[in-house]
Order: C-alpha cells, then structure tokens, then sequence
C-alpha cells in the first residue's frame, strides 16, 4: 500500500539523516552603509535526529539561521553543511513552519498537504491516501475539505505541520511556530509536535522565545546573543522522554529553568566587556557566559 | 425534494442539535438574513427606479428647459412605445449580435494577452524593465484616440472595431493582473520552493492563483471599458451594432429609439460584467471578499 512509507523507514534507520553543521558562519544583508550583520561566527553541530531549540531576545538572528538552512538566505560567510553537503537553495528535504501559516488560501486542506507529492509527480490517488493518512494522524481527517481560512489557528498549524511531514523531510523547521496560539492550543501541539518527531526520525531546530517550550520540547537549548547573533551558551536538557506537562513544575525542570533563564539574561544584558581583543564586542554583548560557548 | 421555506427555519423554535454543519439553524438563518437583505435592497432600488423615470416623464411633459432642454427628449412612454415596434425590427437581432461578436472577439484577445503579459512583467523584472515604458506611454491614449490609426491599420471597418475593442479592454486587464502578481505574498512562493516546487510550478500553482481576484476584477473592470469603447467605434465606422443603431437613431431623427440604444447598451453591458463576476465566482471558491472586510 504504501510502498514509498516502507522503503523510506529502513534507510532512515540504517542511516539517520539530517545532520547539520556550521563553521564559522556569518551572515550579512545588504551593502555598504546600510549592511546588517544578522549572526557571526557561529561553530554549532546539530546531530541527525536531534531536537535542538534557539532561544533568544528578538532580533537575534535565530530567523536568520532558520532561513539559511532552510536555503532562502545565502550564507555570507564561513560553511552550513547538512548531511555534509552544502546547502544550495530550498527543497523538500528540509521543512519550514513559522508562526503565520503559509498555506495556499486557494488549495484546501488536503490540497495543501498532498503538494509536495504532486511536484515530485505522485499520482492523485496515491497523493490524496497520503495526505488523508497524515491528516488524520494530526488530527484533521475530518477537514480534508476546507479552506485554511475555515480553520483556526492551531488547526492551520497541524496542516502546516502535515504538509511538510508528508515529504519526509530530514529536517523540519519550526520558527516560532505555536506563538500566536492560546495556551490551551499550545500544550497539545506540542504534545503531537513530540509523537510526530519520534516517528518520523527527523532533526528539528526549533526558534522559540518561550522557555518553558524550549526545556519541554528540546534534547539540547541554545542561547542566542543579541545582533549579530551568536550562540551564547547551550543547555543539554536530559529529561527522560516521553514527557508530559507535569514535567514543567518538577524541581530538575525549574533548576533548567533557571540555568536558562541565567543565560537569556547574559545574552540580552551582558556586560559590554572587550573579549579576546575583538573590535565589535561592545555590539556582540559578549558576557560572563561566554565561556559556555564552545560546550557545543 | 422541496426544501423549507425559508421562513420557517428562521422561525423553528428549538433547532435540533446535530444537524450537520450545513444544513444547521445557523446557517439557514444566516442565508434567511441574506434573502431577506436581498428583497430589501431590491424593493429599494425598485422605489429609486421608479422615481427617477417619473421625475423623466414630469419634465418631458412639462417641457422643461432651465438648464437640460427637455424640448426634444423623448419621454419614458414614447421610448416604451418605441420599444414595442423594435421587437419586430428584424435588424434588431444582426444590431445586437454584431455587437457581442466584437465585444467577444476583442476581449478574449485582450485578456488572453494582458493576463500573460501582466504576469510575466508582475513576476520578472526583466519583462517588466522591457514592457512596461512601450505599455505606460500608451496606457494614456484613450481608445477613441486610435480609431483613425486603427481605421489605417486594418482593411475592413470590421477589424478596426475588434481591434478598438481590444485596446478598450486590454489596459485594464494588463494593470490588474501586474498588481495582483505583486500583491502575493512571497511567503508563499518560498512555501512552495520548500515543498519541491520547480520555476514552472511557482507559475502555476502560485502565482496564477494568487492573483486571480486581481485578476477577475481587471476582467470586468475591462469589460466595462471594451463596451464604451466598442460604442465609439461602431458611432464612427459600424455597419450594424448597438451603438450604430443609436447614432443612427440621431442621424435619423428617430428619437425615442436613442434611449433604446442606451438602454440596451446598458443591459448588455451590465449582463456581460455580471457573466465576468460570476464566473470568477465559480472558479475562486475559497476567495470570499467580505472576510475581509469584516
């Protein structure tokens, strides 16, 4: 029935996939006078099948950095390698959610879900049984039919989520991707956004400003500075999994929390002290955390 | 099977709980509210109607002349009575077909061109560096500007009045198309390019899509520009058609018959805007213009 399911699963597991590495990565828009320097430097090795969240204060980068793995924004400098190959433009290996949908208002639901399977020429029954599968495990089986704006927030996001999902990618995306919805909403997507993860082996780098979601998803929390953003520091968080949301007011939660939280302050406040010498440092807000910097 | 009323699905005291989503009670009174808004605005316009023509009929027969000479107007029962023998007119058929021939010829042309002209220069800059300083110097040239040329340009009266037709409709298909190819939201072109879309497919499922409100209302925006300048045209050069029909009506003395032609001019012109509306209707199921607005 679903041969492509089938020979998919085995080489994942042979060979996990979605491995992504940056050395030295710099990135830069514009010219001249009006050039923004968005990250710098930034060394960082995310394994394949890891669940990696960035925190950080707005306006540090952590889009950027989405938007370079994801293709749309070309590296300026040093090397962004995903499975040892550089990234060169956008594709379907690598999905992308952000906090706004990016549905087709004119494709329904399934529609929208079965269009990475109708570019790589899938034929239409076989497309529509995929994307009703996926559908129904996010649990929109019932809406194959609608239009995303006849759905709600959290239920555009599940459409969103599946239409990457059906793909396979080796790498999902997610930039601020449940920020607008309410609190109720939230913990369930995050909840499926966990099952899903464990079920498809995929690597997720994950941009947040919420804590709490980055300790709760996350095998590992970076913390990004201010612009030009660098990794500040980095927390392995080894809570067992499968977690649930009780996990949240446990004492090893709120002690990550804490250490987190430690972080984000250096990050956004840290002392202007010159570091190593470097000339942009009173901008890097470089701080007592840097030393965390290279547990990476 | 005969549906209910819709009265007595507005007024059904307590709806049972698990219709589907439907045919619920909310949806029945929400398309009661729609029908009853319909019948309100229609008595309306009905009454404004009606005014009007009276106020028509006061000054032709009082023959005012303060300021619009009345003298010689033709008042709404001439123009009914007038009505009446044109039903037996056999030119009355070759007048009117000869008409939607040209609109249908000349607006097919202009869209099929200023749909693909507007979303390639829309898209890439390229195109629109090359096409849009020819275009935007002749944007300005009202249609009627090129009957001599187009009268030069072509060998049969016939021709000239498509092609006037064509200029009337084409502008402003062209900007509505260039527009609605700008308005789409790169978000989702970057969308597709994630999901294995190839240059073609952005095109296709993409861009094409996206900009079809813009697209449909530059179509009945043009429809609307295709039949003035049609009439134009056929006052000019024509044969038979609508517009002849009421120069000549002029020419001939024959009053009455002017208001007829201005009155089917409108009727034709209206039916055709609304053919434009109602087919985009049809092929943009998901576009609902009041979420917008609400």
């Amino acid at each position: 029935m679903n041969s492509a399911h089938d020979s998919a699963d085995p080489s994942d597991r042979v060979r996990p996939r979605g491995a992504i590495s940056m050395r030295g990565l710099g990135i830069h828009f514009g010219e001249g006078d009006t050039a923004v320097e968005a990250v710098r430097g930034i060394d960082l090795a995310i394994a394949a099948g890891e669940f990696v969240s960035v925190l950080g204060p707005s306006g540090c980068g952590k889009s950027t950095l989405i938007g370079a793995i994801a293709g749309f924004t070309p590296v300026s400098s040093g090397e962004l390698l995903l499975d040892e190959q550089p990234i060169r433009g956008p594709g379907p290996d690598r999905g992308v959610v952000f906090q706004q949908h990016t549905l087709f208002p004119w494709k329904t639901v399934s529609e929208n879900v079965e269009f990475g399977l109708k570019m790589r020429g899938i034929s239409r029954p076989e497309r529509r049984q995929r994307a009703h599968e996926i559908l129904q495990q996010v649990g929109l089986g019932d809406f194959l039919r609608h239009y995303p704006n006849q759905l709600s927030g959290g239920m555009q996001q599940r459409v969103g989520l599946a239409r990457v999902l059906v793909n396979r990618p080796r790498v999902l995306l997610m930039d601020e991707p449940f920020c607008s919805l309410d609190a109720q909403t939230r913990l369930e997507m995050q909840a499926m956004l966990l099952e899903l993860w464990q079920e498809f082996h995929m690597t997720v780098v994950f941009v947040s400003h919420d804590v709490d979601e980055a300790l709760f998803l996350s095998d590992r929390v970076l913390v990004s500075s201010r612009r030009p953003g660098r990794i500040q520091g980095s927390l392995s968080i080894e809570l067992p999994r499968p977690r649930d949301t009780e996990l949240l007011t446990s004492p090893e939660f709120m002690r990550l929390k804490r250490q987190a939280l430690e972080l984000l302050g250096a990050a956004a406040h840290g002392p202007a002290q010159r570091a190593n010498g470097s000339p942009r440092a009173v901008n890097g807000a470089r701080g007592p955390a840097d030393a965390t910097q290279f547990a990476l | 099977m005969s549906r209910p009323s819709q009265a007595a699905l507005i007024s059904s005291p307590s709806p049972p709980r698990r219709l589907r989503v439907v045919r619920s009670p909310r949806a029945a009174a929400e398309r009661g509210r729609r029908w009853r808004g319909t019948l309100r605005s229609g008595v309306i316009g009905g009454v404004s109607l009606c005014l009007w023509v009276g106020l028509w009929q006061l000054a032709c027969v009082q023959e005012w002349g303060l300021f619009f000479h009345f003298e010689n107007v033709p008042s709404p029962t001439e123009v009914v009575t007038a009505a009446a023998t044109l039903l037996d007119n056999p030119k009355l058929l070759p007048h009117v077909l000869s008409s939607l021939q040209r609109i249908f010829i000349g607006f097919s042309v202009a869209a099929a061109l200023a749909i693909g002209l507007g979303l390639l220069i829309g898209r890439f800059r390229v195109a629109a560096q090359a096409l849009l300083p020819p275009l935007e110097v002749l944007r300005p040239i009202p249609a009627v500007a090129w009957i001599p040329l187009a009268i030069l340009l072509f060998l049969s009266a016939e021709q000239s009045m498509v092609f006037i037709t064509f200029i009337g409709a084409f502008f402003p298909i062209l900007l509505s198309t260039i527009h609605g190819v700008q308005g789409i939201d790169p978000r989702l072109v970057n969308a597709s390019l994630t999901l294995g879309a190839g240059p073609l497919d952005v095109f296709r499922e993409v861009i094409l899509p996206g900009a079809l409100p813009s697209i449909v209302t530059g179509l009945s925006i043009g429809m609307g520009t295709s039949w003035f300048s049609l009439v134009t045209a056929e006052m000019i050069s024509g044969q038979y058609g609508i517009g002849y029909y009421t120069w000549e009506s002029y020419t001939l003395q024959n009053y009455p018959s002017i208001v007829l032609g201005m009155i089917g001019i409108g009727i034709l012109g209206m039916g055709s805007s609304w053919l434009i509306r109602w087919g985009g209707r049809s092929c943009m199921p998901w576009f609902k213009p009041e979420a917008n607005t609400r």
